[in-house]
């Protein structure tokens, strides 16, 4: 499998990343190398093998369904780049 | 009497305690000794006034009798670890300004034990390197250069700051993190003790998320026994961590000196790649016959999968940490660029805020986990990973702990692998299965090649078997006699 710049433009617009045209041309080399060296796995039987899903052998646990902390407005938009009273400000989303 | 920064933690712990010098004369020393090591990089983020306060109270709890495992002891903070009131980056330009309101459970451990906070360390951006020369801060060199050579060498990464703080005398004592070497590589190339603990030892929470099935925190010292104690403090369940093991953190320092007598361990044949180098080799064999001199018995295992470990890594490591990073969008906290709408506001920021090798990762990241690409590629490697699983699973019913070089090669000069993504993974080839299998894993120093340089070798346990490990790692450190220590170029 080998991606084309086409290809990286679109997963650059998936992953919300602005590459300028430059540096999605070094990227298709780069990426394309990652690619080819993780293709190594093709040679692996895995038939009937489950994928980890837990890395150590335990299970979640449960937790009571309650508020634990909370309410305090200010420590969450203390790093705000814009606020207006208790919300986030964001770039105008609706024309 | 040697400078008090010369002193293990063990040894700072046991003056303090014996009132030989007080917290604050200690946090003095160490203050100075950052302040006189700015040549190297390996601080992000100097308290000095913190330290000083801390060190006061450490004081008057001693006086009091009160002492905590840690008390007065002069620490260092990888700065991927959340301290509230203290900046907190991880070397990322997108966290810019970013001060975090809360405290990450490991810290809030090391303080409630009476650590004194000196400073936050660099490392590479979002803990993706292993040379830190992808901190948005600028490259930490390493303490050590080669004889008669005085060109800069890097310190290893991802915690390559908290290797360099160890190394030069800064602190006895850092926290560093480790996703598929972080703690381990570094720590080999600047002549520390680093341990990577099991999985699900040491709580995540308010660690900034690189892979969060492999993201583990654990300790940097320059002696076996000062790991032992610093884990034991940094180590614990923790509810607000979903994947923290409930399980009792045994006492590390009481069975350190428990020796080696009648332990089986286990050198894994597949990790003689082709070309190894001669010296690696022969550190290896090395810490073998010193294993076996010390009473434990030595033979071969088998971990056949070791070769898919990186290529597994690769996959895992990036689509865990495009699904992590996803977060950075410029609403909440950190950088925020300007956009016309929303989206350029998201794609400005980001592109802006991540350094070359975080986006190379994120993008590989989202296209893995692209639709139709699922099933190729997270999971045939997720599946891999439990082979690479059983792998060790299979050797620890022979063999208590198994023996390996902790990386490649010793320190390489800047710039070196920093235009091949591939060779500069490379690096973790030995320390990354570890992570992938989530057992704990040691560094520790072995001695010196022909060029003056540290080498190090890697212990790997059972889960939740931390406490072999550093028994292992003693034994070897204790036949290495590694006393060498880099000629202070640094200080101005």
């Amino acid at each position: 499998m080998s991606l084309d710049k086409a290809t990286v433009r679109k997963i650059a617009q998936l992953a919300r990343l602005q590459v300028t045209e430059e540096a999605e041309q070094a990227m298709v080399g780069e990426l394309n190398a990652i690619l080819a060296f993780v293709e190594q796995l093709n040679q692996v039987d895995t038939a009937g093998v489950p994928p980890m899903t837990s890395v150590v052998e335990m299970r979640l646990r449960m937790r009571a369904d309650e508020v634990t902390e909370g309410g305090d407005p200010e420590a969450v938009l203390a790093n705000a780049p814009e606020r207006a009273g208790d919300f986030f400000l964001v770039p105008k989303v609706v024309g | 009497m040697s400078a008090l920064t010369d002193l293990t933690l063990a040894e700072q712990r046991d003056g303090l305690r014996a009132k030989e010098f007080s917290a604050v004369e200690l946090a003095e020393a160490s203050i100075a000794a950052m302040a006189e090591a700015r040549a190297l990089n390996a601080m992000v983020v100097e308290t000095p006034e913190r330290a000083r306060a801390d060190a006061a109270r450490a004081d008057a709890r001693i006086a009091r009798g009160e002492a905590g495992a840690l008390e007065g002891i002069p620490v260092a903070v990888k700065d991927i670890f959340c301290t509230k009131g203290v900046g907190t980056t991880a070397a990322s330009h997108i966290l810019n300004g970013f001060v975090p309101t809360y405290e990450s459970t490991v810290t809030a451990k090391l303080w409630n034990a009476g650590a004194v906070l000196v400073g936050k360390s660099n490392m590479d951006e979002f803990a993706m390197g292993s040379s830190n020369e992808t901190s948005y801060y600028g490259r930490v060199e390493n303490p050590w250069r080669r004889k008669g050579d005085n060109r800069g060498l890097v310190p290893g990464g991802s915690s390559g700051g908290s290797a360099a703080a160890v190394a030069a005398r800064i602190v006895g004592g850092a926290t560093g993190t480790d996703t598929g070497g972080s703690i381990r590589q570094p720590a080999a190339l600047t002549g520390t003790v680093g341990i990577k603990p099991t999985y699900g030892r040491c709580s995540r929470y308010g660690i900034i998320a690189f892979a969060s099935s492999l993201d583990q925190a654990g300790p940097m010292t320059r002696t076996v026994r000062d790991a032992a104690i610093m884990l034991g403090v940094m180590a614990g369940f923790d509810p607000k961590d979903s994947t923290s093991v409930d399980v009792a953190v045994p006492d590390y320092e009481a069975v350190l000196d428990k020796g080696v007598k009648g332990l089986r361990i286990g050198i894994p044949k597949e990790y003689r790649l082709d070309g190894m180098s001669a010296e690696i080799a022969a550190l290896w064999q090395r810490g073998a016959d010193w294993l076996r001199a010390a009473g434990a018995e030595v033979h071969e295992v088998s971990l056949p999968h070791t070769s898919y470990a990186l290529p597994a890594y690769y996959i895992v490591a990036p689509a865990e940490a495009s699904s992590n990073l996803a977060r950075y969008d410029g609403v909440r906290y950190g950088l925020r660029a300007g956009g016309d709408n929303l989206t350029a506001m998201y794609e400005n920021t980001r592109g802006e805020g991540f350094g070359a090798e975080v986006r190379r990762r994120v993008m590989i990241g989202t296209y893995v986990l692209s639709a139709g690409y699922y099933d190729a590629y997270y999971r045939k490697a997720q599946q891999v990973r439990t082979l690479i699983a059983r792998d060790f699973k299979h050797a620890f019913d022979d063999v208590d702990a198994i023996l390996t070089p902790a990386s490649p090669t010793p320190a390489f000069a800047f710039g070196d692998k920093t235009d091949d993504p591939i060779a500069m993974y490379l690096n973790d080839v030995f320390t990354v299965p570890v992570n992938l299998a989530g057992l704990p894993g040691l560094a520790v120093p072995a001695g010196l090649n022909a060029q003056g340089i540290p080498l190090g070798l890697q212990v790997v346990g059972r889960a939740f078997d931390e406490a072999t490990v550093l028994r292992v790692g003693r034994a070897l450190e204790q036949a290495a006699d590694f006393t060498m220590m880099p000629e202070p170029w640094w200080r101005s």
